[in-house]
């Protein structure tokens, strides 16, 4: 048993994108403001706090989490993705990301970091998605800008693209 | 922050002794991060002295209504009265006259990136330096800088390239970019906040909500002669800048896509215990549209004729642009009667009255909608002075205009960078302006750089800049290009005199600058783009520095309100003709969109995917105002909507593909022919629904949001009755009409003790102590006053309040009235119930009880849902607990066995 | 919207987790997913002084079948019971209840167990417990304990459970031959709240159906087979029994009126895949 006193701060370990972090952190930190205060990884954005719009859903071990709703000290030994790992290369796409830039699956793109780790993983779950299916993975995101349907076709054409070449630039699990 | 309106209101960007509504700021707490200031916040006691408030617009403006601001007398605020042509003579010789009434709800933008502020102060220069994700009217600059009483030019505004989307609601963020310089002032440091979403949904910005009645004059076809309008908008506790523009944005298109000629309108403005109104997309334009659209579809219901046809009569003619309205606008350019050929053509009609017919062939209620909308953008500044009459405006100084700035200059390498008076939010500012000047120099996109972030203290800007009213493409990208065009030319004049030809002659295409028919005489861009930069002695004459060039446009159309009121409100006019087909539900109360078909006419369309972008997120936005969206009270002003478990949003499973189309009449009055296009669907897309819907359901008055509860009881038939055999069971707990959110409830208990014993215990200090629940000891200040601190809560929700009770009408031992109420950092309750004992045989005594009770303040924001049921239990345990502690043994009937069943 | 500040004790097994309740009691909170329990300690609407995490605890996140009954562990998620193989078979209500339970993302993080200890009256969970009539088994340091889904639901967020105790697992009987299950409920939007859940077992002698939503607690109500007005009158007794409210998303006439249109759906379509 491990009791962490609310009073001072524990230093969490962590993978993040494939690289160990660490930082100091009181019991109720946010893994949210972990990310983007702890670690300056400011890719994960925070737009309700209460687990409804999604923009802040990372990846732990593999699956879509809300950081949100997530403690910084639940991180610990975790391996975590947050959007900053979805590209192969800081200056490249994976092809998801380069199909919702082709079809303007984006605008303001608050909330597209959220909806691209989710959609990340549901694509590894289901390589065959069809659209009512991704309707409702990305139901449990808010975009106020788009409209959703090109965020639905930019993931109906990269799962194509990723199922006919397995060797495109898809991010690969860290 | 007063607006433009001549009242006495004190606008303060926080409370000043009197708060006047759920989410006003009372306190700021400067603290090393977000998490120790909420503590801190937590820690604070505040002290309110509840006095009577009022929600509705129509209730506000009542002589008895509570006045929110003493010093302007009333909460009438503003009252005028425009006429154009003769109304009256039209309605007297009328065939019909058509009416509907209609309460458009608040709603909001809601972004998903809320208000963000750091700001500094200088006090040796007695200058503020404040970022913050605004987006402009500047005009707000001038207020923010008298708010914090400093010259303009001590007040450096900074605005970053990226903002996670505004939909007009970052101008809000104004009052609290002012707070934080002031907090930065206060602390000798640098202050930032980030707003959450409770703040952001209960405070930021929202859309007026409009009490309108709509009346038509009609010939027997079905042709409009006049209408006129009544409207009472609500801006809220606070008319604050650029308050009263809501109402006054449309004044020039009153008649929407209508040739009528004869036009009343009384416009008032109201106060009420609300937040604040200001910027929402649409502004102005679902509350104007949802009533002239209604109207014609009542219009097509009364006179049976046909929808469509009713709409057809009534449309401006294709060869009547540019079109004066009766109320002023200079309608650009348009063609309404093709526009809704195309879109009906091909089928899309045909198919939907199939459709229709086919369903409710099959017992099925399905209904078509239609809606034609003029969508304005490119705002006239002077439009607001409407609000004025003439001679205030005369008094006041002239106001007009629209004035957009960009910058495009060329650095040491030649490269081409562009900079705009507008900050994008997801407009895609940086993908259109690198479109508009590569075209121009014949450059790639890619080699366009374009800087969007904006610093007042730096750029060009005027006090009409901005990201709002729809103007970039029309405005402030073609400014962009009227600056690209400049440097061009003088480009050109450079190649001409390198070259040996013509300035004429001279092309640009493929990063090359070339003499026409000539290639051989070609220079790469680059070179003569730095030319100005490396050797300013080679310009030719007539020729001078080739490096910057900022271009200012003031459209002439643009003129302040005449003697008369007519007011050109807008620059641009774009149309709309939506179609929709809708089934409902009748169990359920929900809808399904079948089809839905808008048609666009923007002028020029400079990037197809950026404008069918804007129209499906418009529309998404429409599609919660019409079904899911309002930020709701009670009647006490209590907030209902803090969260988006509450305020909810159209997800991706809500929200149906749409069909877009398109025709194009290009405007003479924008440099590129382009008009906005980022509005149009939150001004159609609402009402359309609600056509189809109430085509559906064969009903005359409808409001939105279209929620279950709200179909369901338009088409309820009798409700199947109440068993008999349940008939003698408590009368049920519940409000009784909507915004009253009272809980009542009654219930009795039989209790082995006298009924002097039980009455002694309610005047006792410690018996009370151990009846209230989670009471942490009870203070007396007099025989029937009791004061107390009390930990309440149920599950794991649990909070300590202050708590007073106060025993009156005392009829002993027969009844009192207990009263209660409790406040705390969770927010604050109170109720009363009256208490009765009557001796029933054995030595028991018969304890029954109703009472009243509400609840306010954060908790109600973010946790109605689960309120009503927490707050019954609660008052429950207080009675259980009088029954227990009076005679522990006894049996519990009625509504404690409902509220115990596992103690009985 | 940030939590209080609050103790984090990892659990590394099942009497640590005990040990701690018995300590803290009230002060005390069990974080399993945290999908309730964070929006709660995010606004601050609870502020307990520990949080009592165990997830770490080995073998709390086992499904097991014992006889004819499905127990299913505290650290169990939700999404990691949708994925047993033999889901729809053994529980079908569950394996069609389970993808209206919050959203893809608030699943992989969500547990069964927590789900049912937040005792929200509109949720899924409670509500297919109370429909199947199954167990929550509740431990504490001085004794262990089964409480039937009918009597652990007390009210709005209120459970039988003592603040000593946690709740080990929840168990439903299996699905038996000649069954049938439905589920069906109305929310605003997908992924919300239900404004009416429903929830039917049909066995070859009577109809057992469940409702969320209307009530402070799921609350079930067993009838013999009929049909036609008679079973319209018994959903309809049934709907004024639950006492509706009017609250900010719906009224209490469309909750009735759903308990009788959904209900009969529901039994309807119980009755249809009965097995």
């Amino acid at each position: 048993m491990s009791h962490l006193s609310a009073a001072t701060r524990h230093r969490v370990a962590f993978t993040l994108n494939g690289r160990p972090v660490s930082l100091e952190a009181e019991p109720r930190l946010l893994a949210s403001d972990a990310l983007r205060h702890g670690l300056g990884a400011t890719g994960t954005h925070v737009g309700c706090e209460h687990g409804v719009c999604g923009a802040c859903t990372i990846q732990i071990d593999g699956v879509p989490a809300r950081a949100c709703l997530t403690l910084a000290v639940q991180l610990e030994g975790r391996k975590v993705r947050t959007v900053e790992g979805l590209g192969p290369a800081a200056d490249r796409l994976s092809v998801l990301q380069a199909s919702f830039r082709r079809h303007h699956a984006l605008q303001c793109g608050f909330c597209t970091a959220g909806i691209l780790v989710s959609l990340d993983a549901f694509l590894h779950e289901q390589p065959h998605p069809s659209e009512e299916e991704l309707r409702i993975v990305v139901g449990g995101h808010l975009c106020r800008c788009t409209g959703y349907t090109p965020i639905i076709r930019a993931t109906l054409e990269a799962a194509e693209q990723l199922r006919s070449d397995p060797s495109l630039p898809d991010s690969s699990h860290v | 922050m007063v607006a433009g309106l001549k009242v006495a209101v004190e606008n303060w960007p926080m409370a000043v002794e009197r708060v006047r509504y759920v989410g006003e700021p009372v306190a700021i707490v400067v603290a090393q991060d977000r998490y120790l200031a909420e503590d801190a916040l937590d820690a604070i006691e505040i002290d309110y002295a509840p006095l009577a408030c009022v929600v509705d617009p129509i209730a506000s403006l009542a002589s008895d209504a509570p006045v929110l601001h003493e010093n302007a007398g009333a909460n009438l605020v503003s009252d005028r009265r425009f006429r154009y042509g003769d109304p009256e003579a039209a309605f007297g010789a009328a065939a019909h006259s058509v009416e509907v009434s209609i309460a458009y709800p608040r709603n909001t933008g809601a972004p998903m990136e809320t208000f963000g502020v750091v700001a500094e102060y200088e006090p040796h220069e007695d200058a503020y330096e404040i970022l913050a994700n605004f987006q402009g009217p500047f005009s707000i600059h001038a207020v923010m800088a008298r708010c914090l009483k400093v010259s303009g030019n001590r007040l450096r505004l900074r605005m970053p390239p990226e903002s996670g989307g505004s939909f007009g609601v970052k101008q809000g963020v104004a009052p609290y970019a002012v707070m934080i310089g002031v907090a930065a002032r206060v602390a000798g440091a640098p202050v930032k906040w980030i707003e959450d979403r409770l703040e952001h949904l209960s405070a930021a910005v929202a859309a007026t909500n409009r009490v309108t009645t709509l009346k038509a004059a009609v010939t027997k076809e079905g042709r409009i002669t006049a209408l006129d309008w009544d409207q009472v908008e609500d801006c809220g506790a606070y008319p604050r800048a650029p308050e009263p523009a809501t109402l006054y944005r449309m004044h020039g298109n009153m008649t929407g896509a209508y040739d009528i000629r004869n036009l009343a309108i009384r416009n008032r403005v109201v106060l009420t215990n609300k937040a604040p109104t200001g910027l929402v997309r649409g502004f102005g334009g679902p509350q104007v549209y949802y009533a002239l659209e209604r109207l014609m579809q009542r219009i097509a219901v009364e006179l049976e004729l046909d929808p469509l046809a009713v709409i057809r009569a009534n449309l401006i003619q294709g060869g009547a642009f540019p079109y004066r309205t009766a109320s002023g606008a200079f309608y650009d350019s348009g063609d309404y009667a093709k526009a809704v050929d195309v879109a009906v053509a091909d089928g899309r009609l045909a198919s939907l009255e199939r459709r229709r017919d086919e369903a409710r062939a099959a017992g099925r209620r399905y209904g078509i909608g239609f809606a034609a909308a003029v969508e304005p953008s490119v705002s006239n500044m002077g439009y607001i002075t409407t609000v004025l009459t003439a001679e205030e405006r005369k008094k006041a100084g002239p106001k007009n205009g629209a004035q957009a700035t960009a910058t495009v200059s060329l650095d040491p390498v030649g490269s081409v960078s562009v900079h705009v008076a507008s900050v994008p939010q997801g407009q895609g500012h940086r993908t259109v302006l690198a479109q508009v000047v590569a075209d121009v120099f014949g450059l790639s996109p890619a080699a366009i750089k374009v800087v969007a972030d904006l610093d007042t203290g730096k750029d060009a800007w005027s006090i009409a800049s901005g990201n709002y009213s729809s103007r970039f493409a029309a405005a402030v990208a073609g400014t962009a290009h009227l600056a690209a065009t400049r440097l061009r030319d003088k480009l050109a004049a450079i190649a001409a005199s390198q070259l040996d030809v013509s300035p004429g002659q001279i092309g640009f295409a493929g990063g090359a600058i070339f003499a026409t028919g000539n290639r051989a005489k070609t220079l790469p861009f680059g070179r003569v783009a730095a030319l100005s930069h490396w050797s300013p002695a080679l310009l030719p004459d007539g020729v001078d520095q080739t490096i910057r060039e900022t271009a200012f446009w003031a459209p002439p159309q643009l003129a302040a309100p005449t003697e008369s009121d007519e007011v050109n409100s807008s620059l641009c006019h774009g149309f709309i003709f939506d179609m929709a087909g809708v089934e409902v539900d009748v169990e359920t109360g929900k809808v399904r969109i079948d089809r839905y078909v808008t048609m666009h006419d923007c002028g020029r369309v400079l990037h197809p995917a950026m404008v069918d972008g804007q129209i499906r997120g418009g529309f998404a936005q429409a599609l919660g105002a019409s079904f899911y969206e309002e930020l709701a009270y009670a009647d006490d002003g209590a907030f209902l909507t803090g969260t988006f478990a509450d305020y909810l949003l159209p997800t991706s499973t809500e929200t149906p593909d749409i069909e877009i189309l398109h025709i194009e009449t290009p405007s003479p009055f924008t440099p590129l022919g382009a008009k906005g296009v980022g509005e149009g669907n939150c001004m159609s897309t609402p009402v359309c629904l609600a056509n189809a819907v109430a085509d559906a359901l064969g009903v005359a008055e409808l409001n939105l949001p279209l929620t279950p509860a709200r179909i369901a009881a338009l088409i309820a038939s009798p409700e199947p009755a109440l068993p008999a055999a349940n008939r003698d069971r408590p009368a049920s707990l519940g409000t009784v009409k909507p915004g009253d959110r009272t809980l009542r409830g009654e219930g009795m208990a039989m209790v082995a003790a006298t009924p002097e014993a039980i009455w002694s215990m309610l005047l006792d200090a410690d018996q009370l102590a151990s009846i209230i629940p989670g009471c942490h000891g009870v203070k007396k200040l007099s025989e029937t006053h009791f004061k107390t601190d009390v930990t309440l809560g149920v599950g794991p929700v649990k909070g300590r309040y202050k708590a007073e009770i106060k025993l009156s009408d005392l009829d002993p031992p027969k009844a009192a009235t207990l009263s209660g109420s409790v406040s705390g950092a969770l927010g604050t309750g109170g109720g009363s119930g009256r208490v009765k004992l009557a001796p029933g045989e054995g030595g028991v005594t018969v304890i029954s009880y109703t009472y009243e009770a509400a609840v306010g303040g954060k908790v109600a924001a973010i946790g109605g849902r689960l309120l009503d049921g927490a707050a019954k239990a609660i008052i429950g345990q207080f009675f259980a607990a009088l029954a227990r502690k009076a005679a522990p043994e006894s049996k519990r009937t009625g509504f404690f066995a409902r509220l115990f069943g596992r103690q009985t | 919207m940030k939590p209080a500040a609050f103790d984090f004790i990892r659990a590394g097994n099942l009497s640590e987790a005990l040990d701690a309740l018995g300590q803290y009691g009230s002060d005390a909170r069990i974080i399993a997913g945290g999908q309730s329990l964070m929006p709660m300690l995010n606004m601050r609407l609870a502020k307990p002084a520990v949080l009592i995490d165990v997830m770490g605890i080995p073998g709390l996140d086992a499904v097991r079948r014992e006889g004819d009954t499905i127990v299913i562990s505290a650290g169990v998620r939700q999404a990691a019971l949708m994925q047993r193989p033999n889901l729809a078979s053994e529980l079908p209500l569950l394996a069609a209840a389970l993808p209206w339970l919050g959203h893809y993302q608030t699943r992989t993080r969500g547990t069964v167990c927590g789900s049912a200890a937040h005792a929200d009256p509109s949720a899924e969970i409670p509500l297919c417990l109370v429909a199947l009539d199954g167990e929550v088994r509740l431990r504490s340091r001085k004794r262990s304990r089964r409480v039937k889904a009918g009597d652990f639901f007390v009210g709005m967020m209120v459970t039988d459970k003592a603040d000593d105790e946690l709740i080990e697992a929840v168990t439903f009987p299996v699905s038996k031959p000649g069954s049938g299950h439905a589920f069906k409920e109305v929310a605003r939007r997908h992924g919300d709240f239900a404004i009416v859940g429903c929830a039917a077992l049909v066995t070859p002698d009577a109809i057992h159906l469940a409702v969320a939503g209307v009530a402070d607690k799921p609350q079930r109500r067993s009838f013999p087979l009929l049909d036609g007005s008679a079973l319209s009158d018994a959903l309809n007794a049934f709907a004024w029994d639950l006492d509706a409210r009017d609250d900010y998303h719906a009224t209490a006439r469309l909750r009735r009126d759903l308990v009788r249109s959904l209900g009969r759906d529901t039994i309807k379509e119980a009755l249809s895949c009965r097995t």
